[in-house]
């Protein structure tokens, strides 16, 4: 007989990816209840993104990556739409060819000259933009998606990275619909 | 130019638009703006409690037996802090509950100031929305949606947070405006075709069930009475979670008892083999699901819920009905009418294999007892209560433990709004302020906390509220010097090791009530009790009944964790029957 006065964890099911977007009063608080509601049910988070889109109507857009059964990404949606600042909830699943996915990184690069070319042509491929550059450094601009972020910065290791700072992802739809 | 309030006017102008007619609270330095224009209100009663905790509790009884939200005031820091598991109570259990606190000036927030905390902070997780209000001229707007958020879909606890500088600042009051739907939600989102496609289930079942729960009181009296019209219009057999309780009559044939963990034999076998389960107002809680994998292997399941976040929560459904309860019933019954006016009798012949089943269980008789000439068995108390008190439409309120498993097998409820019990959270100490919130709107009624002794300790200061404002509640407490439940599982499953579980210095309850200024009354054996008991009736002041119980009784059926309906412990009678048998204490 079990001992637990509760009962034991039943099967799991399959973690699928999921993009979930949120639009939210811009008000003091609103991110910590989101982000209340996934630490306190157990939920994942992956990556955030959070600003205002709309000052006049004051929303902000929250943009969250997390893994979970379909059973879970379907509670996160339906207990994110309960939450009363939150208007609409919009989920993608991260193989929809519908919807971009983008990420933002930073990457600064120190070392002579060949090196940080070197590292500058092998970012070229994702709209590498220098925003700083000194006779020993680059800070590069990249945008690309997590997986490739994770690439390269563990490929620019050798070629003088020394810093990374990115963000978590953003996502929207292709094509003149916008989400109702 | 319109009239300007201060900060602490406009609280209580809200309330009265709002027609609060109880604030249940307790001063501090924080609130005190606020207290000081209490004079000027005579509407409005304020009720002192002794622990921010009883407030909380006694506003949740206010609340769940009149129907209307329960008004709680507390101060900063502690204050705040003590109603906590109060809120969380509520949240749990669906219970709309407004509390306002006050908090030190908007200038000092942030710097550690005296009896400063995070309120918003620490109730976000237990409420459904809370608010600090920074700007005096947000104040009415705040209130109003507090009461309306408090009190619409599926109900809950609110917080408004107000700090005393805002409580002085003033500004022009507004009335509530009410709104169709706020952000978007909506709490009716079901069509005929949902209702066509249940009634097109319901035709086909051979073995249906309902199981109802708390949403059904939460919607209001008139789904009671529409629950009872659906189960005549159709034959099925019901049964009922703690929290329902009441909603359908207790002593009806149709009516299985209560299910889950110490429900009775044949609710939880009729749930483990029917062919459709059509749940109403009811959440698939792990107390009622057991083992979710072999939950009801075989049926077709229908989810009648207002919050939609409950629905595929724990169990995946067939047919989901997102709508208030009586909205949901009161479509089904008007499609059936029009369509099957003979459903009930067409539809005997098909059910009557499954009644004959039922009834089979029934003959178990889980809730059977071995009684005692000697010791006052606990459940023989309740029977005992329930015997010379129905008839007097009684409110019930239990604590948490085996005397609340025991009244809600014992007792039997006929009306709604009557039971009052932590079910979710499962809070000790709950049903004694309860019993006052109670009290208060129904100044008239017989209220009875079935309390434990472990249970009303944690609370027994509010015995005082109940000696100052007049109140004759009734504390019932089934007295075995055990926590009695975890004394049982310890028994059961921990090889009776009764760590920490028995309580070497108990007060003596009849000199405690003396005490407080109400009424002691002690049973010690079954000849005396219902003597005993009719002496508490007659005694129109608060009292404290002792009543000396069978200290290793257990709570029988009982669904160990982790195993499915069909695997119930049954009590000490059906085990001997099982030794001569040969298959010993084995499940059944």
């Amino acid at each position: 007989m079990s001992k637990s006065a509760y009962s034991t964890p039943g099967k799991k099911g399959k973690f699928d990816k999921h993009i979930i977007v949120v639009w939210v009063d811009n008000e003091s608080g609103v991110l910590a209840r989101v982000v209340g509601l996934f630490s306190g049910r157990g939920y994942n988070i992956e990556s955030l993104a959070v600003a205002e889109v709309d000052a006049k109507l004051n929303i902000s857009r929250i943009t969250i990556v997390t893994t979970g059964t379909p059973q879970v990404i379907e509670q996160i949606k339906l207990q994110l739409r309960k939450l009363v600042p939150v208007h609409k909830v919009a989920d993608f699943k991260r193989e929809d060819k519908n919807v971009i996915f983008k990420e933002m990184a930073l990457f600064k690069l120190v070392g002579n000259i060949s090196k940080r070319k070197k590292a500058f042509n092998a970012c070229k491929k994702y709209n590498a933009v220098i925003l700083d550059k000194t006779n020993k450094s680059y800070v590069v601009q990249v945008t690309a998606l997590r997986r490739e972020i994770d690439i390269m910065s563990k490929n620019l290791k050798k070629l003088g990275l020394v810093s990374v700072s990115r963000t978590g992802a953003v996502a929207m739809t292709r094509g003149a619909e916008t989400f109702k | 130019m319109s009239k300007l309030s201060t900060g602490a006017e406009i609280v209580f102008k809200c309330l009265e638009d709002q027609n609060v007619e109880f604030i249940f609270g307790y001063p501090g330095g924080a609130v005190l703006p606020i207290y000081d224009e209490l004079k000027n209100h005579n509407s409005i009663k304020h009720i002192l409690v002794r622990h921010e905790q009883g407030a909380g509790h006694a506003a949740e009884g206010y609340a769940r037996s009149s129907g209307k939200p329960g008004v709680v005031l507390v101060t900063s820091g502690p204050g705040a802090t003590n109603v906590v598991t109060a809120l969380t109570d509520a949240y749990m259990d669906s219970i709309p509950l407004v509390c306002i606190s006050g908090q030190v000036p908007t200038h000092l927030i942030g710097t550690d100031a005296f009896q400063e905390c995070d309120t918003t902070g620490i109730t976000r997780p237990c409420t459904k929305h809370n608010w600090l209000v920074k700007d005096i001229k947000d104040l009415p707007k705040i209130i109003h949606e507090a009461f309306e958020v408090a009190t619409t879909g599926r109900p809950g606890p609110v917080l408004v947070d107000i700090p005393k500088d805002i409580q002085f600042q003033k500004t022009t009051y507004s009335k509530p405006k009410r709104k169709k739907k706020l952000n978007g939600k909506r709490h009716n989102n079901f069509n005929q075709n949902d209702i066509d496609e249940l009634i097109k289930l319901m035709s086909k079942a051979n073995k249906p069930i309902f199981y109802t729960g708390g949403g059904v009181i939460n919607s209001g009296p008139k789904a009671s009475t529409l629950l009872r019209e659906l189960v005549d219009a159709t034959g099925f057999p019901i049964t009922s979670t703690l929290q329902g309780l009441g909603s359908f009559p207790g002593d009806d044939n149709s009516f299985l008892g209560m299910l889950g963990m110490h429900g009775t034999y044949e609710a939880n076998n009729a749930m483990h083999d029917c062919d459709l389960m059509i749940n109403i107002g009811a959440r698939f809680d792990d107390r009622i699901t057991g083992k979710i994998d072999e939950f009801s292997p075989k049926s077709k399941k229908v989810h009648i819920d207002i919050d939609p976040s409950s629905i595929n929560k724990n169990v995946k459904v067939h047919l989901p009905i997102i709508g208030d309860v009586q909205d949901v019933i009161s479509s089904t019954l008007k499609t059936i009418k029009k369509i099957k006016p003979n459903f009930a009798n067409s539809n005997k012949q098909k059910i009557s294999k499954w009644w004959e089943q039922i009834q089979k269980w029934r003959e178990k008789k889980s809730l059977d007892y071995i009684n005692s000439t000697e010791t006052i068995k606990p459940q023989y108390a309740v029977q005992r209560l329930y015997e010379l008190t129905k008839g007097k439409d009684t409110y019930i309120t239990t604590e948490v433990g085996q005397h609340q498993m025991w009244a809600a097998q014992h007792y039997k409820f006929d009306k709604p709004n009557r039971w009052m019990t932590s079910g979710g959270l499962g809070t000790m100490g709950y049903g004694l302020p309860a019993a006052v919130g109670v009290q208060i709107a129904h100044p008239n009624k017989l209220v009875i906390d079935i309390a434990g002794e472990a249970s009303v300790l944690m609370t027994m200061q509010e015995m005082s509220t109940a000696v100052q404002y007049n109140l004759p509640i009734k504390i019932f407490i089934l007295n075995n010097e055990y926590m009695g439940m975890v004394r049982q599982w310890q028994e059961l499953l921990h090889d009776k090791n009764y760590s920490e579980s028995y309580t070497a210095a108990l007060p003596d309850f009849v000199k405690l009530a003396e005490a407080y200024g109400c009424v002691g009354i002690r049973a010690t054996n079954p000849n005396e009790l219902d003597d005993k008991i009719i002496e508490m009736l007659n005694t129109d002041r608060p009292v404290i009944f002792d009543c000396l119980v069978d200290k290793q009784e257990n709570c029988f059926p009982m669904i160990p964790s982790g195993k499915p309906h069909n695997q119930m412990l049954l009590g000490p009678k059906d085990q001997e029957q099982n030794k001569i048998t040969g298959k010993g204490k084995t499940l059944v």
